[in-house]
C-alpha cells in the first residue's frame, strides 16, 4: 500500500509539474507583450520598466519559470489588474460560494442518483428500468444553463419560492442564505446525478453476477437483504470513487451555472476575468482548479485502495 | 461497407425503437441543416421592429425575438452551426487521437512519453481547457472546434491506445507479424479496420457532448460570433427576456437536447453491438 501511495503521489507531482509549465506558458502565449498583459493598457513606461525588472523578464525563460514557481509555492499568484489586489485573495473571496455550491450539488447527486440507480438495477430489464435509464440519458443531454434558466423562470419569477440570482455570504446573513444556492445546485446536479444513476445501476448489475451473491441467494437470505448487504455495499465502492471525480469536475462545470445565477464564485470570476482580460486571475484560477482536481483524484484513488484490498492484486 | 455489413449496423436500431427515434431526430437535423434556406419560412437575419417579441402564432410558429426576427427560421439555420461544430470536433478528435493512440501502442517507448503528455492535458477539466484556449486564440467558430476538440482528443487517444494494445496481442496479428508483416501493413490490415466500430461509438458520444460544450461557449459569449444563428447564441440572447418571451428559451434549448439525446441514444445502441472486450473501455462514461 505505502509503495503504491508513494508511486501514485510521485506521478501526481510530475503531472502537476508539467501542468504548471503549461499554465506558466499561458501568460506568455496570450497575444501581446506579457508586461502589457500583466499591467493592462493604461500602464506608464516607468511602471513597465519597473515591472520588467521586478519580474526579471530580461532573464532566460527557464529562470523566469523558476522564479514564478517559487512565488507560487510561497502563495504569491501575482496581482489582479482589475481588482488591484493579490490574485490569491481574489480567488479566496469566491471560494465560499464555489465550495458550498459544489457540496450542495453533491448532496442532490447522492440523493437522486444512488437510490434511483438502485431501483433501476433491482428492477433490471423491466419497463421501469428502461424508463429510468432513458430519463437519465435525457438528463445528461440537457445543458445545465438551460435547466438553470427554466428553474429561474418557474421557481423564482413565477412562483417566487427562491431568489433568482446572487449569493450573500452565510457568515453575514446566516444559513438562510443557503436558499440562494438551491436552484443553482439543482441545475448543476442534473447531468451529474444522471451519471451517478447510470453508474450505480451498472455497478450493481456487475456485482449481482458475482458468485457470492448467488451463494447468498442460495442460502435463502431475504432478497432485500442480499441487495443491501451483499450487492449495494460492494457496488458503492465504484460509485464512491466516481463521487470524487464528479466533485472535482464540478469546479469547472460551475463556470456556466455561476454565470447564469450571477453567483460570486470562482467560476464566474473566470468568465468575468476573460472578458476583462485580467490574465493573472485566469492563470491563478486555472492553477488552483488543476491542483484541487489532481489532489482529489489522488485522494480518491488511494482511499479506493484502502476500502477495497482486492484492487491491489489487479 | 458491404450490404451485409450495413444490415448488421442497422440491427441494433431495429431491435430498439427508442434508438430508431434517435436516428430519426439525427437525420431530421441533418436535413434541416442541408436545406435550411428552403425550409426556413423567413430570412433568419431579417429584422422587423413592428413584430418584436410576438408569441408563437400562425405566421411565426415559434414566435419572434427582440428584433422581430423569426425564431423558427433561426432555429432551422442554427442546425448548420450545430453540425459544423459537432463534425469538426469529431474530426479533430479522430485525426489526432487515432494516430497518437495507435503509434503509442505499437512503439512503447514513444507511447510512454505521449501517454504521459495526454495525462497532463487530462489534468485540465475540459471546459477550463476550452476557456483557456479561447483566451489565447480569441473567440471564433474554428477556435471553438479546436478548444472543445482538444478535450476529446485525450479521451479518444486513451480509447484507441487501449484498443490497439489489445489488438496487438491477438493471435492473428502475431501470426501476421511472424510471417514478416511490417508495421504499416499491420496498421492498415489489422488494426484500423478493427477500430472502425468502436470509433463510431466514440464519435457519437463526442458529437453529443460537443453540442453541449459549444452551447456553453456560445452562452458565455466565447463561441460563435453573436450575429451567427446558433442555439447557444439564441439562448444567451433570450436570457434578458425570459419572463416576457419564454418561447425564446424553449425552442433552441429543445433542439440542443434533442440533438444531444439522439446522439447519445445512437451511441448507446452501437456500443451494445460492440465486442464485449472493447465495450468495457467505454464503461467509464456511465
Amino acid at each position: 500500500m505505502w509503495s503504491y501511495a508513494l508511486k501514485r503521489a510521485g506521478t501526481t507531482a510530475v503531472t502537476l509539474l508539467a501542468a504548471s509549465i503549461i499554465i506558466f506558458a499561458f501568460i506568455h502565449i496570450v497575444p501581446g507583450d506579457p508586461i502589457y498583459v500583466l499591467l493592462g493598457d493604461t500602464a506608464t513606461p516607468d511602471q513597465i520598466d519597473a515591472l520588467r525588472h521586478q519580474l526579471g523578464l530580461d532573464q532566460p525563460i527557464i529562470l523566469q519559470y523558476l522564479t514564478w514557481i517559487g512565488h507560487v509555492l510561497e502563495g504569491n499568484l501575482g496581482r489582479s489588474i482589475f481588482f488591484q489586489a493579490p490574485v490569491l485573495s481574489v480567488i479566496a473571496d469566491g471560494a465560499e460560494t464555489s465550495a458550498l455550491l459544489a457540496t450542495m450539488t453533491m448532496i442532490w447527486v447522492t440523493l437522486i442518483g444512488v437510490p434511483i440507480g438502485m431501483i433501476a438495477a433491482v428492477r433490471h430489464g423491466t419497463w421501469l428500468d428502461q424508463g429510468l435509464s432513458g430519463a437519465a440519458m435525457l438528463m445528461a443531454s440537457i445543458p445545465t444553463f438551460w435547466v438553470g434558466l427554466y428553474l429561474i423562470l418557474i421557481f423564482a419569477a413565477w412562483l417566487g419560492w427562491f431568489p433568482s440570482s446572487g449569493y450573500p455570504s452565510i457568515f453575514e446573513g446566516g444559513l438562510v442564505n443557503l436558499r440562494y444556492l438551491v436552484l443553482p445546485s439543482l441545475a448543476l446536479a442534473a447531468p451529474n446525478a444522471a451519471l451517478i444513476l447510470r453508474l450505480t445501476r451498472a455497478s450493481m448489475l456487475d456485482v449481482s453476477r458475482e458468485d457470492y451473491v448467488r451463494t447468498a441467494r442460495a442460502k435463502g437470505i431475504r432478497p432485500w437483504q442480499v441487495v443491501v448487504r451483499h450487492i449495494l455495499r460492494n457496488a458503492l465502492l465504484a460509485v464512491v470513487s466516481a463521487f470524487g471525480f464528479t466533485f472535482a469536475a464540478l469546479l469547472s462545470e460551475a463556470v456556466v451555472t455561476e454565470t447564469v445565477f450571477a453567483l460570486p464564485g470562482i467560476g464566474r470570476l473566470v468568465v468575468q476575468s476573460i472578458l476583462r482580460r485580467d490574465y493573472p486571475v485566469i492563470q491563478g484560477v486555472i492553477l488552483v482548479i488543476v491542483v484541487v482536481y489532481l489532489l482529489i483524484n489522488l485522494i480518491v484513488d488511494l482511499s479506493y485502495r484502502l476500502l477495497d484490498p482486492r484492487v491491489e492484486l489487479q | 461497407m458491404s450490404r451485409d455489413g450495413a444490415i448488421l449496423w442497422l440491427k441494433p436500431f431495429i431491435a430498439r425503437p427508442i434508438a430508431l427515434l434517435g436516428l430519426g431526430i439525427l437525420l431530421g437535423t441533418i436535413l434541416a441543416a442541408t436545406f435550411a434556406p428552403w425550409l426556413a419560412p423567413y430570412d433568419p437575419y431579417a429584422i422587423d421592429p413592428s413584430i418584436r417579441l410576438t408569441p408563437p402564432n400562425a405566421l411565426h410558429w415559434f414566435g419572434t425575438d427582440q428584433f422581430g426576427r423569426d425564431t423558427l427560421s433561426r432555429v432551422i439555420h442554427s442546425a448548420r452551426m450545430a453540425l459544423l461544430i459537432g463534425s469538426g470536433v469529431v474530426m479533430f478528435a479522430l485525426a489526432t487521437g487515432v494516430p497518437i493512440g495507435v503509434l503509442s501502442a505499437l512503439f512503447p517507448r514513444l507511447g510512454h512519453l505521449l501517454m504521459r503528455m495526454v495525462d497532463v492535458l487530462m489534468a485540465f477539466p475540459s471546459l477550463l481547457l476550452a476557456l483557456g484556449l479561447i483566451v489565447v486564440l480569441g473567440p471564433s467558430v474554428a477556435n471553438a472546434i479546436l478548444a472543445i476538440g482538444l478535450g476529446y482528443m485525450t479521451t479518444t487517444t486513451r480509447i484507441v491506445y487501449g484498443l490497439t494494445l489489445r489488438l496487438r496481442m491477438e493471435t492473428y496479428v502475431e501470426a501476421s507479424r511472424s510471417m514478416g508483416a511490417g508495421t504499416a501493413w499491420l496498421i492498415g490490415k489489422h488494426i484500423l479496420p478493427n477500430l472502425v466500430s468502436p470509433l463510431l461509438v466514440q464519435a457519437s458520444f463526442v458529437f453529443a457532448f460537443a453540442q453541449l460544450g459549444a452551447a456553453s461557449l456560445d452562452f458565455l459569449g466565447l463561441g460563435a460570433p453573436p450575429e451567427i444563428p446558433s442555439w447557444g447564441n439564441m439562448l444567451a440572447e433570450s436570457r434578458t427576456f425570459i419572463t416576457r418571451a419564454p418561447w425564446l428559451l424553449f425552442f433552441p434549448g429543445m433542439m440542443i437536447v434533442a440533438t444531444a439525446f439522439s446522439l447519445n441514444l445512437v451511441g448507446d445502441a452501437l456500443r451494445d453491438r460492440l465486442d464485449p472486450r472493447f465495450r468495457q473501455l467505454f464503461s467509464e462514461k456511465g
